[in-house]
Parts: structure tokens; sequence; C-alpha cells
């Protein structure tokens, strides 16, 4: 009986058309549509317009508001998981300084409850993996917030690889490495000169070493396959993160970033870009100094950079990149400007544009449903569409 | 003998002080209907009048302050908070009462003009958690000072206005002589409220005969307190049975209570309503990051309004930041809280709380001049608080680039900052 019922609702849940209309409709590629109307047809767009007629056969759904589906840029969501307890923490494995070797897809749960809690903001799309507080903690994913297993939700299973400067990647315990910035660096350098001189033996055919899973993944990362994504808030530490993808001629994209606005001229320099922290971040430790204003400041310099729900050891256990997107437009992001870093902005960054990040034919149906401003506090989010299917719904 | 000089020549100077008009605001006084074209005078520190532009005298001599398009309401009084960074009970033992906070707080953390840019004027500051008592808290207004004397309440009777800052579930549960069990920490704590309500019953019997008291004891005297209502308890509790749990042990002892968090509040609404004991709800971007907050939801506070409960909020600061404090109601209005009950709940249900209702909570004549102006409605995510007064001296102004500082971020935002506290898994 209860197999029969969630049969039905799949079934209900995803017709091959639907329409969605909305007052307003964001779609991220030009101006915003006045009486929107976006068509879907077999999991995608087929067509977006202001007033477009509804053909016969497409369940029509209303909205005041309508926007791509909403993009984290970078989440632990599937690796850590909603109790915080030892069994569903999988984002850091402390066993080593240096793991770029751990795969995200092979740790994410795609019925973590807090998947399901995201997606019901409008969030499709998560580029999720090892976190932060280690050296390097392991590789990053990225996935729709829909499926039954990894396999189903992920559009990419190798993304990045995850590094902490500063104070999160630093071991502090006495006898521990690396216990200080310096010691830091002298590992991460030493691991990828060793990933160099791996990948030019790799090259002379009949003399190839054996395969090394940590040696590989860096390997990928000296080929620019796989950006370091390293994760970073002092102004110093930023720096130095440029000074070694300098070196190795890294591709890098910096993550958290608080005391970005101290160095942006170096960032801007470097052609890094920034997933920067959660706006209403914690301001503590190496993030201390962070500003609500970075992302406008980023903005006026000219810097590519999206928005991130990051890492929460405790409480919350994630936040919503909707709720940091609005604090952003409250503090000197325009509300089109804000939009972007949750949808287009951030699916560039993440080199996923083709498919998702804004309303365009040809692209994934991913669309969120809002009553109203989507950054008031006051407003809901009244539907989303993944894939071409209605996954949440509210009744108005 | 000079610090108290100094206060009553302080006290003397703002009682001279030139009227102050705000005019042309929306006013939300709380004690009434919402005033579209409102006018507030303050002088001395206190309010004078409130009301509609047409029918409000402004003194002659006031200083006149325009504010069309503005919002004035009451000071936010934050029920739960540890900016200061107050460290209390160490880990020797799960019931700390002789602890106090006064002896701890940092008034020169940045956190303090950070809860001040936050709207903030009165904040219930505790000692953190992981006890089944962590130690007495106290009750602050949020004034620059640069000792921890100048931001103290007093109480009618003169003593240090401040609650005890108790706990149950997962948190206070570790190794011996902490608790291993909920059982064990309900156990723990009658025992030792059982211990002061002898020691109380010594001291009655002793009467004048100060030969027959029994020797002084910090924790008896300090659990006494809470006994006699002296002292509320505010009790960290998350799950709906550890709440019933609270409200158990509130009847067997008679002690004045605020559920503190109330994760499962929505899950029992019908229960508080009951016992009619407040509630102060945290307000989490989401659930989980520990087992008793796993249910935590937006709807507790519409939940709590449906039964008739007294809610109220808080920031638990740097849990939440508390220049976001604003933002609680807002998230709580978005799940069906009505606009009105949540407003109540950031000012005057907080006062009642903290029994400061006489004073604070509210723009009404003769209550101090603690209030902020607004950019707009306080649940809009784009309004700002421009200004922030406490007993009718202005302590945040975001027109001013050192408040700005502290209300936006930016280098140097915190220094001073003690951050022990945000580095306590056991927070929350």
């Amino acid at each position: 009986m209860r197999a029969l019922f969630l049969f039905l609702l799949l079934a209900a849940a995803a017709p091959a058309q639907i329409a969605v209309r909305g007052d307003t409709v964001y779609t991220m590629a030009g101006p915003p549509l006045r009486d929107g109307v976006v068509l879907v047809r077999d999991g995608k767009i087929e067509r977006a317009g202001a007033g477009l007629a509804i053909p016969a056969g497409y369940r029509t759904l209303r909205a005041r508001v309508v926007t791509p589906g909403l993009i984290d840029a970078h989440t632990v969501v599937g690796l850590s998981g909603w109790l915080n307890q030892v069994h569903d923490q999988d984002q850091v494995e402390r066993s080593a300084a240096i793991q770029p070797e751990l795969r995200a897809i092979d740790a994410y749960d795609p019925r973590e409850r807090l998947i399901e809690y995201l997606r019901g903001y409008g969030v499709t799309t998560i580029h999720t993996g090892h976190g932060p507080g280690i050296l390097i903690s392991g590789q990053t994913m990225i996935a729709k917030t829909a499926g039954r297993t990894a396999e189903e939700a992920a559009i990419q299973s190798e993304s990045m690889v995850a590094c902490s400067l500063g104070e999160s990647g630093i071991d502090r315990q006495p006898g521990k490495s690396p216990g200080t910035r310096g010691k830091m660096i002298a590992m991460l350098r030493t691991e990828l000169i060793k990933a160099q001189e791996y990948t030019r033996k790799m090259s002379e055919k009949g003399k190839e070493p054996p395969r090394d899973l940590k040696l590989d993944a860096l390997a990928r990362v000296l080929k620019g396959e796989l950006p370091l994504l390293v994760n970073v808030h002092r102004a110093h530490d930023i720096l130095t993160a440029i000074r070694v993808g300098q070196e190795f001629q890294l591709k890098i994209v910096l993550d958290g970033a608080a005391e970005a606005y101290l160095v942006l001229d170096q960032i801007k320099a470097s052609g890094y870009p920034v997933i920067l922290h959660p706006t209403m971040y914690r301001s503590a430790g190496d993030a201390g100094n962070l500003s609500y204003e970075t992302a406008s400041r980023l903005r006026a310099a000219g810097i590519p950079f999206a928005l991130q729900s990051g890492f929460e050891g405790y409480v919350p256990k994630t936040r919503v990149v909707l709720f940091e997107a609005a604090w952003a437009a409250s503090n000197g992001l325009s509300f089109e400007q804000a939009l972007r870093s949750i949808t287009i902005d951030a699916a560039r960054l993440l080199g996923i544009d083709k498919r998702v990040g804004s309303i365009e034919p040809g692209k994934d149906a991913d669309l969120a449903l809002y009553d109203g401003d989507p950054f008031e506090y006051t407003s809901h989010c009244v539907g989303v569409v993944l894939n071409g299917a209605v996954v949440s719904e509210i009744k108005q | 003998m000079l610090r108290s000089c100094l206060f009553w020549l302080a006290a003397a100077a703002a009682a001279q002080e030139t009227p102050m008009a705000f005019t042309g605001a929306r006013i939300l006084p709380i004690a009434g209907p919402e005033i579209p074209n409102g006018v507030l005078v303050v002088e001395g520190g206190k309010i004078v009048a409130v009301g509609p532009a047409a029918s409000t005298a402004i003194p002659a001599n006031a200083r006149r302050q325009e504010l069309p398009g503005k919002v004035i309401m009451p000071g936010l009084v934050d029920t739960h908070s540890h900016i200061g960074g107050p460290a209390g009970a160490d880990s020797s033992a799960p019931i700390q009462p002789d602890v106090r906070i006064l002896d701890a707080l940092n008034v020169r953390s940045s956190n303090i003009q950070k809860a001040q840019a936050g709207g903030i004027t009165t904040a219930n500051v505790m000692p953190g958690s992981g006890h089944l008592l962590s130690g007495q808290t106290l009750y602050l207004k949020l004034r620059d000072g640069n000792t921890i004397d100048e931001l103290l309440l007093r109480t009618a009777d003169g003593r240090i206005a401040g609650g005890m800052k108790m706990a149950n579930g997962t948190n206070s549960r570790r190794t011996p002589p902490f608790p291993g069990t909920r059982g064990k920490s309900a156990a723990l704590l009658r025992e030792q409220l059982i211990k002061a309500q002898e020691y109380r019953e010594k001291v009655r019997q002793a009467g004048s005969d100060a030969s027959k008291l029994p020797p002084r004891d910090l924790r008896m005297e300090g659990l006494v307190e809470v006994l006699e209502g002296k002292r509320v308890v505010h009790f960290h509790t998350h799950r709906h049975d550890d709440i019933l749990t609270v409200l158990r042990l509130a009847r067997e002892f008679g002690f004045k209570l605020v559920l503190q968090h109330a994760s499962d509040a929505w899950a029992i609404a019908e229960e508080i309503a009951r016992s009619k004991t407040p509630v102060s709800l945290i307000v989490l971007d989401s659930p989980g990051g520990k087992i008793e907050a796993k249910d935590v939801q937006f709807s507790s506070g519409a939940a709590l309004e449906r039964a008739g409960v007294l809610t109220g909020f808080h920031t638990d600061d740097g849990v939440t930041d508390s220049r976001l404090f604003l933002r609680a109601a807002a998230l709580a209005v978005r799940a069906g809280m009505s606009r009105e009950k949540a407003i109540y709940g950031m000012t005057m249900a907080g006062a009642i709380m903290l029994e400061l209702q006489q004073r604070i909570g509210s723009l009404e004549p003769g209550k101090d001049a603690d209030f902020l102006i607004l950019s707009g409605d306080p649940f809009s995510v784009y309004s700002k608080v421009l200004e922030t007064w406490v007993d009718g001296k202005k302590v945040f102004d975001r027109s001013d680039p050192k408040d700005r500082l502290y209300a936006v971020g930016g280098y140097g935002a915190s220094h001073d900052q003690d951050d022990t506290y945000v580095d306590d898994e056991e927070g929350s």
C-alpha cells in the first residue's frame, strides 16, 4: 500500500510537460520577464518568455517570482550529516594531513535530511564534499538535490580538491604536523613537487612508477583538471595561497576569504575566483574580521565570486544560500547581483553553466518558485522543479 | 565610594539634559497600537511622551530629530546571550550556584558593541552550558561603559539583577561527577535543591540569633535565592520530554522559570501553556547540529502563540550574532507567528521574563528611554538599525564610521573579542 502510494506520488510529481508562470521570472540570461512563462519538457527548459501561451497538456504552476534553481557553490551537506554525531560526519578524515585521494562520491548520502531541507528553499545544485579543517581533506563533487543514489544525484563526481590554509589547516596538538603556517606550506609544496616528479615519471614509457592514489589526485591538480579549493580567511594567508598557486601554476578557487577586502588588487591580479564565506558566517577565529559588505567589494573590484553555505561544526548544521544572498543584498549588492551569486555566477565559477544557473532553452529544468521577494524573511519558496519534476510544492 | 559619587553625578547630568523629540516616524510603542506619524519625547533618560503628532506636545526647549519614513520601537531584549564572553562554572562539578558571571565579564568585548548595533538594549548574559547549573546570570543594560558596574541593573530591593542558568538533556551529560543519564541529571538537581530547602529552614529557625546560623555556603545562598523567587531560572532545554522534566521540577520546588531554546516547543505547546511558563526561543537556520536540536523549527513561535504562551526570543550570541536578532522574529513570522506577537516577543515578552517590565519593553511615559530607530519595517531583510538609544543616550549610530564597523564588520571589528565561548562545543 505504501509502495503504491509512493509510486503514485512520484508519477504525479513528474509529468513530462510543465509550464511555470511567474509575475516576474528572473532568467539570469537577460532582463526579468514580466508575466513570464517557462515551458518545461522532458527535464529540460523548452522555452521562456513574457506572456507565452501555454500549450495544451502542460501542467501549470504559478508564483509571484520564479528564479533558476539555486546553486550552493560550496557546502558539506551529504557528507556532514544533520545529527552531527560521529556516524554521520564524513567531511574530514584526520589520520593524515594530506589526503587528496578521498572521493566525495564514496561518502555522499543522497538521503541525508539536510539535502531535502535545502531543496525546500529552492536549492537544486550543490557543490559539496570534503570540508575545511585539515590541510588537504579530499575531493568535492557537484550534485543535484534529488536522486536516490550518489550516482543519480551527481552531475560531476570529481570537481575540486579541498585545501585549508591558516588556522583551519593547522593541528596544534603537540607533535602533530602541520603545527604552524610555515610548516603547512612546506608540506604542501613537498607533496606538489612529488606529484610533479610522479607526473614526469608516468610519462616515461616503461618506467611508470606504481600507481599512487594521492599523487594521482595531486597530478590532476597540477594539470588543472581539479582546481585546488583553498579555504583561507586571513589576508596574509590569501597571499600565501596565491604564492603557492603561482609557483605551481595551479587553478585555485579561494574559499571563505573573509579578509579579501584587504587584498583585492592581488586577488584580481591572480585571476583566482572567490567562493565567499556565508555572509552571516560567525565572525570568530580567522574569520573574525569578516564584513557583510565583502561581496559588494568583490563585485566592485570585478572579481568573480559566488556565495556558499559553508561548513558548520555545530548549530545550525547548515546555512541556506538563499538567506546568505539575502543578507548580501541587504549589504551592498543589488537584488540581481545577489541572485547571480547563487545562480549563474555560481554555475560559471563551477564550470557547470552549460547545464544550470539560468533559465534558457536546453538547460536543465531547475526552477524555484516564491510567493514574494525571495530574499525577504517573510517570503516562502512555494515550489521547486528539479530536472523537470516538481519536487516540492506548497499549496497556496 | 568614589564610584558611587561618579554614578550619581552621571545620573544628575543625565537628568539635566535637554529634552529630545523624535518626530515623523512610525512608532511601535508595543503598549498600544502602531502610530503612523508619531512623536517620542525623551528627557532625563526617561520617556516623557509618546503619541500621534497631532496630539502630542513637544516641549519648547526640546532638541528635535526629524525621522520621516523611519520606524521607532523599544530596544530589543535578548533573554539569553553570552556577550562579554563570560566563563561561568568550571569542569569540577555539575552544579555551581556560587559562580557569578559578574566576576567574569569583559565589557570591552566587541560583541557588546555589535549587540548595540543590532538594536539590543537589555541582555540576560549567561554563563555557558555543559552543566546542570552553570551560575548566576546578569541582566545588563547595554550602556557604553568601562566597567561592569556601569551596565548593571538593580532590583527594587537593591540587588544586582540576574537569574540562574540551568540545563538538562544531553547538554550536561558527561563523565562523573557529571550525570550520565537524564534520570541522574534530575536526581542531582533535586538533591541540591532539597539541601537548599534545609539550609533555608536552618536560616529561618536561627531568626535573629546569629550564633544559630549555619556556616555561610555560597552555593546554598545561590539556590535559596532560586527557591525564594529572587532569581528566575533560565533553563536550557530542547527535547520535548526534557522540557516536561523542567516543568515537573519547577512544580516541585516552586521556582520561577523561563524555558530557554525549547527546540521541540512546537510539539508540546499546550502542555507549556498549561504550566503558564514563558518560553524564549532560539531561531536557527537549519535543524540538527546536535541531537537535541534535530527537530528545531521556525514554527515554534506560531505554535506557542496559538497555545497562548508568553514567547520571546534570544540570540545565544555567539551561537547567533546579536546583529541578526531581529531576523529571528522575522523568521518566526515567516512560519506563521503574527507580526504583533513577534515584535512583542522581541521587547515586552523579554522584559517580563527578566521581571523588568516596569522599566523597559515598551514605549510609555516613565519608562527608560531605550529605543531604536530603524530605516524601515522591522521584519524586512533590507531594514537597518540606524540608531540605538539606552537611557536616553545614543549608544549606536550607523552614520558614525566607528559604530558602522561593528554593524557591518571589517578589519578590527572583532578585536577585543573573547572567542573562547564560540569554541565551546556545548554552546547552545
